[in-house]
């Protein structure tokens, strides 16, 4: 199991085992997601999020 | 062996949820609630969601026997005029009113209008709000109340004053939107329901008594307070507008609210990017003693909005009051105080 760096809100996020290239996964403090880009090394990005606006 | 308590001016909305809160806790026991207009009544006939859970009756404030740790919740100004009387009752007092909140006697005289009837008492007094003095309250005999729209506006600045994020030569705006209950249960014209129902007013545009406890604690001068009234009976939502120093970006925001967060029991951090909650919102903290900080910068210009959502009658009144006990007493901080809420509501 290897941990990254949440690039949002630099929390510690653990990545599963198994877990595969260009998989999402959520970083437990702010929520947000993020694409494994690479396995070894452990990298990931922010990847898009539909966002909400209820003032239309 | 529990430690005796007694409250002076249960019948309030304070004085209620104070009341509810201990008359759960394992420590405690209540031994008389006073309230002049109500003697001789029972306590539930003014507080119905005690039925079946005290059969106390409402005492006469003469008739107060010394107890280890008493309670005051009566209107702003009493307790200044009779505190030597109490202490002779208690070697500990929690104060919920604002007459002992303010350091400084020309301070206090400046924000209320009037000069403080027992000012050689103001430095007795800790400010009662945990999170910003936590180790204090645990050495201290006399604890002030902390107002409900000071501690929303003091939490929601807290992470950026503790961890010096704030430039502090910009104005902090602060824009308040409360509940009813905050207005207490005396009740005036405003609060009937034909005028209080559906409504959104702002009924102070600044220099609100609250703002000195934000200028006190937080350390900061050019600071202003705006409360609206909206249709909730409890809950307060704070939402300050405020600058950053130049160059902090939100992984130096995240930092210092998760910090605030690891330290304290009852602030959580709320900034969700799905669903229906990414915000701090009031609604779902009725009852319950947690405060939800919330932030959004905007990177291109240092502009942050940081925001606090509490139950004005319990982070904001009779649960902190009871955190500060569990501190004083050396109990467990979260002491009858673990209610998560309701949702939905």
């Amino acid at each position: 199991m290897s941990t990254i760096v949440c690039p949002e809100c630099e929390a510690q996020v653990e990545l599963a085992d198994g877990t595969e290239a260009g998989e999402i996964i959520v970083c437990s403090d702010c929520g947000v997601d993020l694409e494994v880009t690479s396995i070894e090394p452990a990298v990931v990005q922010l990847a898009p999020m539909e966002q909400e606006d209820w003032g239309e | 062996m529990t430690t005796t308590v007694s409250i002076i001016g249960g019948s309030g909305y304070g004085g209620g949820e104070l009341i509810r809160l201990l008359l759960g806790h394992p420590n405690v026991d209540i031994k008389q609630v006073t309230s002049r207009s109500r003697v001789g009544e029972y306590v539930y006939q003014t507080h119905p969601n005690l039925r079946k859970r005290t059969q106390l009756k409402f005492s006469d404030p003469s008739q107060l026997e010394p107890v280890d740790v008493l309670f005051l919740a009566q209107p702003h100004g009493q307790a200044q005029q009779h505190i030597e009387d109490y202490a002779k009752l208690a070697p500990k007092i929690i104060d919920l009113a604002a007459d002992f909140r303010l350091r400084d006697a020309d301070f206090y005289e400046q924000w209320y209008g009037e000069k403080h009837a027992a000012p050689q008492w103001l430095s007795k007094f800790v400010y009662g709000l945990p999170e910003l003095h936590r180790a204090e309250i645990s050495k201290a005999s006399y604890i002030s109340g902390v107002g409900c729209n000071a501690t929303a506006s003091n939490l929601a600045l807290l992470p950026l004053v503790k961890a010096d994020l704030l430039d502090t030569s910009s104005p902090i705006f602060i824009e308040i939107k409360v509940g009813s209950s905050e207005g207490g249960a005396e009740g005036n014209s405003g609060s009937l329901h034909a005028e209080r129902a559906n409504v959104i007013r702002t009924f102070s545009a600044f220099g609100h008594r609250h703002t000195a406890e934000v200028i006190q604690e937080m350390g900061v001068s050019n600071v202003s307070l705006t409360m609206t009234a909206v249709d909730l009976v409890r809950g307060v939502l704070a939402t300050a507008h405020a600058k950053v120093k130049p160059g902090v970006a939100t992984k130096d925001l995240w930092k210092a609210y998760r910090a605030v967060a690891n330290e304290n029991p009852f602030v959580r951090v709320v900034k969700e990017q799905r669903g229906i909650y990414r915000v701090p919102e009031p609604k779902i903290l009725a009852g319950s003693n947690y405060a939800d900080l919330g932030f959004e910068l905007d990177e291109s210009n240092g502009h942050i909005v940081a925001m606090c959502a509490i139950d004005n009658l319990m982070k904001g009144a009779s649960g902190t009051a009871v955190q500060c006990l569990n501190l004083m007493m050396g109990w467990e901080e979260t002491l009858e105080l673990e209610f998560m809420g309701l949702h939905p509501i």
